[in-house]
């Protein structure tokens, strides 16, 4: 990070220190909007009106057009790229309304209109796979929201830099681990022998080990600690980059009116982290859905089958080879999701808006 | 700031008294919680290696920490004897190393364009991945795409249709655009043309987002096994390193768990080496964790940065 704030000041464009703290604040919705890929929706109106007085871009010429001809021919590829692997996958969504046949190809299989949907709902297995979906996106959300900004606000207190520094750098390292290696893990620690059992056996609180990967009570919260276990750290980062620009004056004057630890922490981080918090949780309105897959389907067993299967599961078991094999009821389920997702970011984007907080689009 | 703050508050002795007790009893649970938290999440990790070293029958009766009871390297040598390890770990390097070059150039370029300020078509190709971001098909119209497209059955499935990725593009198109725009008119006045401009400007000075970029990608190809699995189930040539260990791991859960195999080391003996699925598989996930945990300290610069970078400037 330091080297590229030099570079910022190298370039002249953040001179002065006044400057500091406002580009500061502009790198933090920044990290945001990147991680949205939305930046360029979210600048804000003066600047926006400055950019248009000083139009960059050119008038459509064919002068204009030939100078960069490499740019639009390079631009021409990509959509192209994109028309193939990201929007003709779209159009695969007709499947869902017709009874889809390899062999016939999705111009000649039969369309069948919404029955597809309709047997969807009415089949219970899908409702049920609808609520384990729904129940681990959410455990997921709140609680790897709010013990990452837990996390971030304890390591922030920390006064020593190493010990800092040591606490982050284990924090996020099991983000980098496949959820095949969090899987075997997790299998390890709450095995017969495993660590967990050892724990509850020296301690009396049970005396048999106790079977968790089979019973399912304990299939969701299993799945809740795996991903705090994993990704904690890593969600962290950001709340951790955040903290950090915070303005210190901000906790020098809360000093001066006798505030102490835990009311600067109740007064200044948290109100601080407010808009960072609103615009993560946004963004992750509509991965709520996405919250399992691999986890789920490595974790889980024909005992716990009832609460582990999630939508991306049951999507799969019509799409693998088998004498059930229904590509077009699983193409349903799957629009299911991206639409419930999309509504999701939308009025979950909505609400900020209708509360004036930050919001995505 | 913490000397703002004793000096600030000097005439509110009381006060800060009771602030400095506080404060050291915040201190010791603050710092007991976060190093029981490390532990937490390295444990785990140290537990499997010791296991992957102990000799098969004896780490079935448990009870080993941090260091194994019994010392073998046969579970290691058991592991690099399995012909679908070695394949998938070829593959698996392979893949990364392609995939990681080709992505890397496809967002760069893609990047590039898109942070010319001139491009007639900034706009409408930023929004046109921009929203493959949010809408994307599904799993059962990619697969039969793939289908269509002869990739599946083959290697180039998990290199070609990954290439471009909107959220890396996104962030490389914002730090490029940091770049001054004095640089590329310079260049350009002296006959360079775009490309030269990308090849021999822009990208000397974007050497930190791509290192991080290029990490993310490489992760992610080490990680991958979903679409080994989805793809080349029936061809254990372009099988992966991470879906071999998927494979063992489904035969310990579902052939042996703890009673079953305690028996049986019962029965032979244990007087030999031996090795068991649970040993054999702890020795696989610190094999296949081994190149990321050892690469991990000189790399994390990067991904801490990778989050931020994007963000510090337009």
């Amino acid at each position: 990070m330091d080297d590229l704030t030099s570079k910022d000041e190298m370039t002249g464009k953040s001179g002065n220190k006044a400057d500091f703290f406002t580009l500061k604040a502009e790198r933090e919705s920044k990290i945001l909007a990147t991680r949205a890929g939305d930046n360029l929706s979210k600048v804000d109106p003066a600047q926006e009106k400055k950019q248009k007085k000083f139009k960059e871009t050119p008038k459509f010429t064919v002068k204009e057009f030939k100078r960069q001809w490499i740019l639009v021919v390079i631009g021409a590829i990509y959509v192209i790229y994109g028309l193939v692997f990201n929007y003709a996958p779209l159009v695969g969504w007709i499947m869902a309304f017709q009874n889809f046949k390899y062999n016939k190809g999705i111009f000649k299989s039969k369309f069948v209109g919404l029955d597809k949907f309709k047997f969807l709902f009415s089949d219970n297995s899908f409702l049920l796979v609808i609520r384990n979906t729904f129940v681990m996106g959410v455990l997921n959300l709140v609680f790897s929201t709010v013990v990452a900004i837990a996390f971030a606000i304890l390591l922030n207190e920390v006064r020593n830099k190493y010990f800092k520094k040591s606490i982050q750098t284990i924090s996020y390292m099991p983000h980098f681990l496949s959820w095949i290696i969090v899987v075997a893990i997790v299998h390890d620690a709450v095995s017969n022998t495993g660590v967990i059992n050892e724990i509850l056996l020296g301690l009396h609180i049970i005396d048999q080990p106790y079977p968790f990967l089979a019973k399912p009570g304990w299939f969701w919260p299993l799945v809740t600690l795996s991903h705090l276990w994993k990704e904690t750290g890593w969600n962290a980062i950001i709340y951790l980059a955040a903290i950090t620009s915070i303005d210190p004056c901000l906790y020098e004057s809360a000093a001066i009116d006798g505030a102490g630890r835990f009311q600067k922490m109740r007064y200044v981080t948290l109100p601080s982290l407010r808009p960072t918090i609103i615009i993560l949780l946004i963004m992750n309105m509509g991965n709520v859905l996405n919250a399992g897959f691999e986890l789920q389907y490595l974790l889980g067993n024909d005992v716990v089958r009832n609460v582990s299967r999630t939508i991306d599961i049951y999507v799969l078991e019509w799409a693998m080879d088998g004498r059930n094999m229904d590509y077009s009821l699983g193409t349903a389920a799957g629009i299911f999701k991206t639409v419930v997702s999309l509504v999701l970011i939308v009025m979950a984007n909505y609400i900020a808006k209708r509360k004036g907080d930050e919001r995505l689009f | 700031m913490a000397e703002a703050e004793v000096t600030l508050n000097r005439p509110l002795k009381q006060r800060k008294k009771k602030m400095a007790t506080e404060d050291i009893i915040f201190t010791i649970f603050n710092t007991t919680f976060l190093v029981l938290f490390a532990i937490v999440t390295i444990y785990p990790i140290l537990n499997t290696l010791a296991y992957s070293f102990n000799e098969g029958n004896d780490a079935v009766r448990g009870g080993i920490h941090l260091l194994p009871r019994k010392f073998a390297t046969k579970n290691y040598e058991t592991v690099f004897a399995k012909e679908g390890i070695i394949v998938g770990a070829r593959i698996t390097v392979l893949r990364t190393i392609l995939g990681t070059l080709t992505s890397l150039f496809a967002n760069a370029l893609l990047s590039f364009i898109l942070s010319r300020k001139r491009f007639l078509f900034k706009s409408s190709l930023s929004l046109f991945w921009i929203i493959t971001m949010y809408a994307s098909g599904g799993l059962i119209p990619t697969m039969v795409l793939f289908r269509y497209l002869h990739l599946t059955q083959s290697f180039w499935v998990y290199v070609i249709p990954g290439m471009v990725s909107a959220f890396n593009v996104m962030v490389m198109r914002t730090y490029m655009g940091g770049i001054p725009e004095s640089l590329e008119e310079s260049a350009m006045l002296e006959g360079a043309g775009y490309m030269t401009v990308f090849a021999k400007i822009i990208s000397p000075l974007c050497k930190p987002v791509y290192a991080t970029i290029a990490l993310f990608v490489a992760v992610y190809h080490w990680n991958s096994w979903f679409d080994a699995m989805l793809y080349n189930r029936m061809n254990p040539e372009y099988t992966t390193l991470q879906y071999e260990l998927m494979k063992l791991l489904d035969n310990v859960s579902t052939a042996t768990s703890g009673q079953v195999s305690a028996q049986q080391a019962a029965q032979t003996g244990g007087a030999s080496v031996t090795v068991t699925p649970m040993t054999v598989r702890a020795a696989a996930t610190i094999a296949t964790m081994a190149p990321i945990i050892a690469l991990y300290p000189f790399l994390q610069r990067y991904f801490v940065t990778g989050l931020t970078i994007g963000g510090v400037k337009e």
